[in-house]
């Protein structure tokens, strides 16, 4: 199979209240990726944009940002849900072979709409809407949930925070950077029991390009430092209905990883670093899980052994992680983003050394209900 | 370079204005077990899902996740795309790319709406740029009534060439048992129905349908073991245009000449007008099925009205447009697209009963929506 | 044939990101507020009807079990999601459950929140099915939920065939 290469990232910076529009953010990332990536507009065969139009409050929302992607003329498509899918689906057009270099732009300003009334309308109008419930309140059933089920404790979860929010400190792109104690992330508002206001993830504006370009592309229009391949991907959908699953179990983030190991070639233990889906402190250490990152149950622990801080064993959410800025939509590709820096040697300040193979892990729907995983390599 | 791919199966619901008997996942599944009993497999043969609609007819977000019991997708890879109009088409290429990567073997793309759920010109009014249009210039009919009021002015094309496709296709329509609207209509009656938006009268417009369609992609492989009969994807091409409806062309449609152009020549065709047997246009109003004959290299810019006049678009004539009855019949416009898709691959596979087309072995389907942006599909009997 | 191609060259001549002009820091930035207004009404279905009207008319919840698998579904599902056919065997259930997992909601958003916080929301594994039941847990104070307890069915006196014909759940005394 034809390998494909990330040649090109460009970010906005990621912050609440961002004067730019949605075109506008989309416009200095495609620029800011086009530069990275040395090319221009002409060297793009096709694009793939990633928008809802919940979020964005327009009806066929990918309309707003097309001429700021540099679509006219072209072929394009909308990916809607978190940008690895996009990135999946921009992936997918180029092993198909009827593409060469595809632009992947995703765009979200949180800012600009209710997070509570928009994520009550991903539960269904016919049984769960009418109870109110939100991606806040449901990931807190799932967060007690999975700390009855494992015996991880909220002080362990709040370790995430503090950490991801540390590390933001070094990433001049987030939104969070904060010195915390687990006292302060213990300490802050209750929203929704277990989880507090230091375990959930800010409102954020912000976009994210990445270009993405088969082999022989790859090979001719960039050089072997910029080049950072797409070695596996795997996507899986778990059950709608909260009450449908155990909302401990990881299954789906487990076929979605195999998957990806499988395509990549590559075990677990051969990861130097991954960005994984924390929108709340608790599901770092169970994404970890299920990604096979860590032992199950475990998770807890290793973190309290600083197993997945900056200099640990394996580096988690570098970046500074969802926890730092969700721009929802942006997430997962942000996260990619993050993986080439890192992979390419140019994360600054907050560089894992030696970092050879990462992973990016996104999801869609609530409670992590499909994952999709990508491994990205040297 | 990627796998060849055919499709193996097509499902559709009974299309209705109002579809009370079921809830939107419900319509989905019916979509999805006539498809999987087209093509005589179990939902366990499929590896991947597709889905597309628009989120504000429904007010669902998260479609893909939702949809879960309806498609059959627990435990499976699902992605959501949506691109307005086009999405039952952007629906189809992406389960062609699914399988054309060589990641996945057999594919469903699912698309649906229930359109009776909501106020579809609310909805779709919120498409127009809120800064710049959303007040001004926004719903389906004033564009297309703008763009064929400058076409007649143009080349003389008429109210009564439009009024001629408008009969043509609900007449094609009493031929499908899925259609939505099944009416024996003349070209007078068309011209005597209520005006809508000059020069678009209510038989020239499409309606909005409660529906969902449901298509099967497969490798070369696994098609040729499954399928007696499979409609190969020979080319799938998609182009964009501006963002503004004030950018736009309007005498001409920039998109779909640019788009099919690209597809004829992918799929070696020189004279689309001969070596096409049968089309599945996606047509919003009658006046679209008359303007946009030029932009698909029938004919010499402006000689749309003489080749619509022939009947040569007519089920019995050289270049069978809509045997199904086509958008003006049938709109639950996430799946409208994926239908002209569907509708063309059983023309070549030889089972669109009561409107089949003899021996078809080359079919176009079209899609549109959007800002003016079109895609297009062709299908073929022999392998590309 | 004068196959047409798309050319965009505006990104082209402007590859740099532009210095921001002297001019957007004197700008006054305006902001449109907007809100999408549609109204919806959402086809229930046979099968949730028949699920909602149980509730409705004779205060009882009832499941739907797969002939193949056997798993009993609450709320009924239109097709098993292990088997995906259709669910034709109706069970009724006792309508007593245990908490699987719960949360205190402290925050409010009155637009969505059809009741006032502190309120408790809850998974409720239901007797006599294999799945769990998202609803509220009241009748007890919020601090006194815990994992595990048993709970049954406060219906509304009124019911009108939707959720919420359940007021919530209460612990078993």
């Amino acid at each position: 199979m034809e390998r494909v290469a990330v040649i090109g990232v460009g970010q906005t910076k990621y912050e609440k209240g961002k004067k730019q529009n949605f075109s506008e953010m989309v416009y200095e990332v495609t620029t800011k990726a086009l530069k990275d990536a040395e090319i221009t507009t002409r060297e793009i065969d096709n694009i793939v944009s990633v928008s809802s139009d919940f979020w964005d409050g327009r009806t066929i929302s990918c309309m707003a940002i097309q001429d700021a992607a540099g679509a006219f003329g072209k072929d394009t498509s909308t990916v809607e849900g978190d940008g690895t899918f996009g990135a999946l689906y921009g992936m997918m057009r180029i092993l198909s072979g009827s593409f060469g270099v595809t632009l992947v732009v995703a765009h979200h300003k949180g800012s600009e709409s209710s997070m509570s009334g928009i994520t009550n309308t991903a539960f269904d109008p016919l049984v769960e809407r009418k109870l109110g419930i939100d991606a806040i309140s449901s990931a807190a059933l799932q967060a007690r949930r999975y700390m009855t089920a494992t015996g991880v404790t909220e002080r362990q979860c709040a370790l995430v925070s503090v950490k991801n929010h540390g590390n933001a400190m070094r990433n001049p792109l987030a939104q969070l950077p904060m010195e915390i104690t687990v006292e302060d992330v213990m300490n802050s508002e209750v929203l929704a029991s277990p989880l507090k206001k230091l375990d959930c993830s800010p409102v954020t504006d912000g976009a994210c390009a990445l270009v993405l370009a088969a082999e022989r592309e790859a090979k001719k229009l960039s050089t072997n430092k910029k080049r950072v391949w797409l070695m596996g991907v795997g996507h899986c959908s778990d059950a709608y209905r909260l009450g449908d699953r155990d909302l401990a179990d990881t299954r789906a983030l487990e076929e979605a990883s195999e998957s990806a190991y499988e395509m990549a070639g590559v075990g677990p233990e051969e990861i130097d670093l991954a960005e994984v889906y924390d929108a709340f402190s608790y599901m770092e250490l169970m994404w970890l899980e299920g990604l096979g990152l860590c032992e199950e149950g475990m998770s807890g622990e290793y973190m309290e052994r600083g197993y997945f801080n900056m200099g640990g064993e394996i580096p988690i959410n570098p970046s500074g992680g969802r926890l730092s800025s969700n721009p929802v939509q942006v997430a997962g590709l942000s996260e990619m983003a993050e993986c080439v820096l890192q992979l390419r040697g140019k994360a600054g300040k907050r560089q894992v050394k030696g970092a050879k193979i990462a992973l990016a892990h996104g999801i869609n729907g609530m409670c992590g209900q499909s994952h999709c995983v990508f491994i990205l390599g040297r | 370079m990627g796998t060849r791919v055919g499709i193996i199966g097509v499902g559709q619901t009974h299309h209705a204005s109002k579809r009370l008997d079921c809830s939107g996942v419900e319509l989905i599944a019916e979509a999805v077990t006539r498809a999987l009993d087209d093509a005589e497999l179990s939902i366990d043969d499929i590896d991947a899902f597709i889905i597309g609609n628009m989120d504000h007819f429904e007010n669902i977000n998260y479609v893909d996740m939702w949809a879960t019991d309806g498609l059959g997708s627990f435990m499976k890879p699902v992605l959501k795309v949506t691109t307005g109009g086009t999405t039952g088409t952007t629906v189809a290429a992406s389960a062609f790319y699914h399988v054309a990567s060589g990641l996945f073997d057999v594919v469903m793309g699912v698309g649906w709406e229930k359109n009776s759920e909501s106020d579809t010109q609310a909805a779709i009014t919120t498409c127009s740029n809120p800064i710049l249009e959303r007040d001004a210039f926004a719903g389906a009919i004033g564009p297309l009534a703008s763009e064929y009021s400058m076409y007649m002015k143009t080349y003389g094309a008429t109210e009564e060439d439009a009024a001629i496709v408008a009969a043509r296709d609900r007449n094609n329509a009493l031929l499908n048992p899925y259609a939505h609207n099944r009416m024996k209509v003349t070209v007078q009656d068309v011209m005597n129905s209520p005006m809508l938006s000059y020069p678009i009268k209510l038989l020239d417009m499409c309606p909005r349908s409660d529906g969902s369609c449901a298509v099967i992609f497969a490798s070369e492989r696994a098609a040729k073991k499954l399928c007696p009969r499979p409609a190969w994807v020979h080319a799938s091409v998609v182009r964009q245009d501006y963002t503004h409806f004030g950018d736009l062309e309007w005498e001409y449609m920039p998109t779909l000449e640019r788009a099919s152009a690209e597809a004829y020549k992918i799929a070696g065709i020189t004279k689309p007008f001969r070596e096409i047997d049968v089309a599945e246009l996606y047509l919003p109003s009658s006046v679209t099925g008359v303007k946009w004959m030029d932009s698909l290299w029938l004919c010499e810019r402006g000689g749309a009205p003489k080749l619509i006049r022939s009947g040569a678009t007519h089920l019995d004539g050289e270049f069978p447009v809509n045997p199904s009855g086509g958008v003006i019949a049938t709109n639950p416009i996430g799946a409208t697209a994926l239908i002209r898709v569907g509708e063309a691959a059983w023309q070549i596979m030889g089972r669109a009963v009561g409107r089949q087309i003899p021996n078809a072995k080359k079919a176009l389907a079209t899609g549109f929506g959007g800002c003016s942006w079109s895609s297009v599909m062709i299908l073929g009997a022999d392998l590309p | 044939m004068p196959f047409g191609t798309g050319e965009n060259s505006s990104i082209e001549k402007q590859s740099e990101v532009r210095e921001l002009g002297d001019w957007k820091d004197e700008v006054e930035e305006i902001v449109f507020p907007g809100k999408i207004s549609v109204p919806y009404s959402w086809t229930v279905g046979s099968t949730l009807s028949k699920w909602y009207a149980q509730i409705r008319d004779d205060a009882e919840i009832w499941a739907n079990k797969c002939a193949e698998c056997g798993m009993v579904f609450v709320p009924p599902k239109i097709k098993c999601i292990n088997c995906y056919r259709d669910m034709n065997e109706w069970v009724k259930l006792p309508g007593t459950g245990t908490v699987e997992t719960f949360t205190v909601v402290s925050y409010y958003e009155p637009k969505i929140h059809p009741r006032k916080p502190p309120f408790v929301y809850a998974v409720i594994k239901m007797d006599g099915a294999d799945t769990g039941l998202v609803h509220f847990i009241g009748g007890v104070k919020p601090e006194k939920v815990k994992v595990g307890m048993r709970v049954e069915p406060v219906f509304e006196k009124e019911r009108q065939g939707n959720i919420l014909d359940i007021r919530h759940f209460r612990p078993i005394a």
